[in-house]
This record gives C-alpha cells, structure tokens and sequence, in this order.
C-alpha cells in the first residue's frame, strides 16, 4: 500500500474528541505535506497525544474527515497502519526480551524473513548506538537507549510516515542532541514526520511547520520563523550602573522599553549575534557603559501569551485538576 | 502471502514471544505447577489414609486406592491453576506500552491472543507432564491404555482450551494485573467441589447437586474412567459439551473486550 501522491501525507479536518463531558479537541484542522517536519506544540494536557492516537488508528474521533497517505483512518485503518510508524509518548517496548529481539519481534511482524530482517535489524542496531546492548534485557537499558530503541522498532517496516509523541520529553541534553540528528536523517530519507513537543526550541530546531494546540484548538500555523515573528518574548535585556545610562540608551534604540528602578532595559530581538554586536557597537559609540547583557529567547510561554493571551501552565491548571480528580 | 497465511504467521510471532517469556522466567511455570503438586501430597500422604478407607469399590482401600482415585482431580486442579497464568500474562501485556504498538501496525488482531492462548495451552501441557511424572513416582499406576492415555490427553487439552479462554477474557476485563491474578480464583476452587477430591454421594444436598452438574465433575469422571477403569457413561459427552461451550463463550466475550478496550485506555 502506497501514498496516494497527489494527497497530502495527512490531511485532519474538524476533528473533535471528548472524554465524557471533557472536549478535548474542539475542530482541528491539519495538513502535513508528504517528506516534511510537522510539529504540534502545546503544554502538557492540550490533547496533543489525543490527537497522535487519532491519527494512528489507536482511538477514534468523535467527528471529523481525516486522511494519512489518502486513506480514511475510519475506513480503512489497515492501509493506514501499513504506511505508518508510531513511537508515543510512554515506552512501547517489550521489557521481557533483549534489544535485538524486540527488533527481531518486529521483523517478524513485518514478514521481513530471515536474511533481510537480520540485515534490517543489524543496521537499526547500529544506526541507533545500540549494537554493545543488543542482547541485554530492557531493564538494563537507560532512558536514552530505550527511547532509541522504541524509535528504532517502529523504523523496522520503514514505514512512509512517522508519529513522535513527544520524542525527547524527560532526555538528557545529550540524548535529546542525538535523537534531533535522528529525526533529521529521516526527514532527509524523504519520511513524513509528526511530532509533537512541549519544547518550541525542538518545533524550531526540527520542524517545516508547526501548530499550537490550545484548549482543543489550533491557535497559530506556520513556519517557525513566521511563528517567532508573532512572539515578542525574545529580547535582549540589559543592566545599567546609572539613570542617565539608562536614559540615553532608551533614546537611542527604538522599541526599548526602559524599567527605571532596576535600571534595565529591555530589546526586542531574537538575541543572533549580529543584533547583539549592532546594539553594543551603537552604546560603545555613544560611550555609554553597559554592566550586564543577558538573552532572553521566546519559550513555549512566550508562544502562548503571544497567541492566546494566557500563559501555557494557566491553560493547563484546570484540565490537569481534572485528570487526577478521575 | 494470503490473508490466512499473515494472521497463521503473526500468531506464530506472538507464540515464539510468549514461550520466550516463559523460558525466560520460568518462575511462573514452576509456581503453576508447585500449587497441585502440593495438593497431591497434601491429599495423598495427609489426608490418604483415612479418605482411602472411606472409597468404596476402589480397590482395597488406603493411601494406594486414594492416591488412584485423587490423581484426575489433581489434573484438573493443574488445568485450573495452569489457566491462571493466561489471566496474569494478558493483563500485564495489556497494561504495558507494548500493546498500543501493535495496535497501530497492520498484524492480524486475533494474532495476539491467539499467541496467549496457544503459549498457555503449551505451558499447561508441559506442568501436567510434570504432574503426572510426580504422581508415577509417588505410586500412581494408571491401567491405561496408549489409545486411553491419549484419549485422556484430548479431554484435557479441551478443556484447558477452554479455561485457558476464560482466563484471558478474565485477564483482559482485569484493570490491573493484581485483578487478573485475583478473579481466577475460583477456577482453582472448582475441582473441589466436585468428583475430583471425594465421590459426591458423600456430600450433603445441594452441594451435592452443585457438585454433580458443574463442568469439572464430568471432565474428572471421564478421565478417571480413561486412566484407571470405572465406567464413564454420558460424562465424556457432557466434559465435551463444556468445554466446547465454555470456549466458545469466553472466545467471544475475550475478542470483544479486547476490541473494545482500545477506547478506554488513557494516554
Ligand atoms: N482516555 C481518556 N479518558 C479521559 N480523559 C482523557 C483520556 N485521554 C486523555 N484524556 C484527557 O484529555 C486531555 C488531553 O490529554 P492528552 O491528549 O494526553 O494531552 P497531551 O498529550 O497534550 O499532554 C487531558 O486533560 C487528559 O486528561
Ligand atoms: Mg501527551
């Protein structure tokens, strides 16, 4: 079964879904071009593997038209599940067998056959840093290493699109670096990649597009540097010794806004070096002295205080108290 | 590949994962069969002797006529315990990640209980070997036939089939695998209340009645009359039925729960 070409590798209309009285996805549209990054953004709570479980055939939409490769994933979501690859949010491993065996269990299910689904899982093994742990149990394995593994065993059917549920939630810096790379060779390998993160650096750093999700609803769409232009969080902050320094720096840089009693003043800007080194040339000139710089880069917050008016973790507080009320 | 041909291959996947379970942590074999192997020696050397000298027309009486007359109830007490090791397998399968995994990839659905299934009935052939191999060494002296050994064989394979289904529908209905691990039972329960430990004409009215038309007396009678003479009557028939019955509800009930739990699970 192959991606119907002129289609788009997923396509979601108006798609709702509630939990009792709960709405949790409140009309969702979505399109993701076939060989590109997708990324869904929104904090903890905001549906977002709700909607990865839709679109993966797992659970149904209550309402909605929505398509992966050009199949209805109501009416046929076994032509869906032969193009597609799900890593989610919680490990999907089985923590009775060793590495290698968990890759050879999806070999199998794959009818890849002895010889290819050996060659398959020796490169998988070694692609993913993990040929030293082949034959060790799962509980052995590290966070890091499990999390590679899982992506891993859904990459055995090289299937033509991938869900990540929130691929480096709770890694290491290091792992997280490793596991972009990943992502990155797929999406040059031309496979279509849905992911889904609280991080708006990972959206930045991976993503062709990405949406915002809140309270059920797609909230912003675009490229990222679209998005980041929305946001005014990002700015340069700099601390003065004296009042007047203050003042004259307020009257030589336009859209600075000046807090007089802790003596900072705050840039508009994405913090890039040229920015900052134009900034600087300009006080140096006008030989005023600066005591502090810092970096403020545009956060997840920043997104949503831009494009909803609310901070992320207010969004969240009510349905969060709701889950642990169930 | 025919469809026929994916879902026989994916169930033979899911099998070769589940007896790598078993292998692996043997553990829960050797606890299924610690449970009627301790029974047979509670009942023989414990009780024997003074149980052997009430059997009327078996034998002459004592530990020997009881140890002849306890080991069918003893098997099926494997059977029965056997059964729960499905419940406990299926319901940490169903609460551990890995399930949703299959869920999303195009595998035969049945595949994976199928796997349960036939890895259970395997495992429970392999603890009533042992079984069997404890009560010849204790002194069991069947006067069976091959043909009624295999026989014998077919009557319990039916019938664990049938638990084995029970349990996996019970494992699957079980919220958590302490639930699974729990419901079962009264599986174990059962024999006991019928021919497997005394004959029912000792018991009081009706736990008499109970223990007459529940499904474990006639499966007991018609192996005991299989393996050590005694006339088996309209038993075989009636083990049949059951078990067949049995199967086939829990089967049905087992893939509906299993269809349907897809939209519960959180997360
Ligand atoms: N099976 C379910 N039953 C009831 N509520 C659910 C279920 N799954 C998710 N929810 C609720 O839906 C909301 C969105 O959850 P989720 O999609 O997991 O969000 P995210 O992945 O963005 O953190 C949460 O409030 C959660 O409690
Ligand atoms: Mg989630």
């Amino acid at each position: 079964m192959t991606i119907n070409p002129a289609a788009p590798a997923i396509c979601a209309r108006a798609v709702r879904k509630s939990f009792g009285e709960h709405i949790v996805l409140d009309g969702v549209d979505l399109t993701v071009a076939e060989g590109t990054i997708f990324s869904l953004l929104g904090p903890n709570g905001a549906g977002k593997t709700t909607m990865v479980r839709i679109l993966s055939t797992l659970i149904a939409a209550d309402a909605g038209d929505i398509r992966v490769g050009g199949h209805d994933v109501a009416a046929d979501p076994g032509a869906v599940r032969a193009l597609i690859g799900v890593t989610g949010q919680f490990s999907a491993v089985d923590n009775l067998l060793t590495g290698e065996e968990n890759l050879r269990l999806m070999a199998d299910l794959h009818h890849l056959g002895r010889e290819a689904g050996r060659r398959r899982i020796a490169e998988l093994l070694e692609r993913f840093d993990l040929t030293g742990a082949a034959r060790k149990l799962l509980p052995a394995y590290s966070g890091g290493m499990r999390r590679r593994l899982d992506l891993a065993m859904t990459l055995v059917g090289n299937p033509a699109v991938i869900f990540l549920d929130e691929p480096t939630t709770g890694l290491d810096p290091r792992s997280r670096r490793t596991m972009w790379q990943i992502i990155r060779e797929l999406a040059s390998d031309g496979v279509t990649i849905f992911l889904t993160t609280q991080y708006l650096e990972e959206a930045d750093e991976l993503a062709d597009r990405v949406a915002v999700l809140d309270h059920g609803r797609i909230v912003a769409e675009g490229t990222p540097a679209e998005l980041k232009r929305r946001i005014p969080g990002g700015h340069i902050q700099l601390q003065f010794a004296e009042p007047d320094a203050l003042q004259a720096a307020a009257g030589m840089i336009p859209n600075a806004s000046p807090d007089d009693d802790q003596l900072v003043l705050q840039i508009p800007g994405d913090g890039s070096v040229a920015s900052l080194r134009r900034v600087l040339d300009e006080l140096d000139d006008a030989h005023i002295d600066v005591e502090h710089l810092s970096v403020h880069s545009p956060d997840l917050d920043d997104v949503f205080f831009a494009v909803t008016g609310h901070a992320a973790t207010e969004a969240t507080a009510p349905q969060e108290q709701e889950a642990l009320q169930r | 590949m025919t469809s026929f041909a994916y879902t026989f291959a994916d169930s033979a996947t899911m099998l070769r994962r589940n007896i790598k379970h078993q292998l692996r942590y043997p553990s829960l074999t050797l606890m299924l069969a610690g449970l009627p192997i301790v029974f047979l020696l509670l009942f023989v050397y414990v009780f024997g002797g003074q149980l052997g000298t009430g059997l009327a027309g078996h034998g002459t009486g004592g530990r020997g006529a009881y140890l002849t007359y306890v080991v069918p109830g003893i098997l099926i007490v494997t059977v029965a315990s056997a059964a729960l090791g499905t419940a406990i397998s299926v319901a940490s399968d169903m609460t551990g990640g890995i399930i949703d995994r299959f869920r999303t990839m195009a595998i035969s659905r049945a595949a994976v209980l199928t796997g349960h299934v036939i890895g259970s009935l395997l495992q429970t052939l392999a603890v009533l070997v042992l079984v069997v191999g404890v009560s010849l060494a204790i002194g069991f002296r069947p006067d069976a036939s091959a043909l009624n050994w295999l026989a014998a064989v077919g009557v319990l394979a039916l019938f664990a089939f049938a638990l084995i289904w029970l349990s996996a529908a019970l494992g699957l209905a079980a919220k958590s695998v302490e639930t699974a691990s729990n419901t079962p039972m009264f599986l174990t329960l059962l024999p006991f209340l019928s021919s497997g430990f005394v004959p029912t004409a000792t018991m009081p009215a009706g736990l008499r009645q109970f223990a007459e038309y529940e499904p474990f007396t006639p499966v007991t009678q018609t192996l005991r009359g299989l393996l050590t003479g005694g006339s088996i009557g309209t038993h075989a028939i009636v083990a049949i039925l059951w078990s067949v019955g049995i199967a086939l509800a829990s089967y049905l009930w087992a893939v509906r729960l299993y269809n349907r739990r897809r939209a519960a699970s959180p997360n």
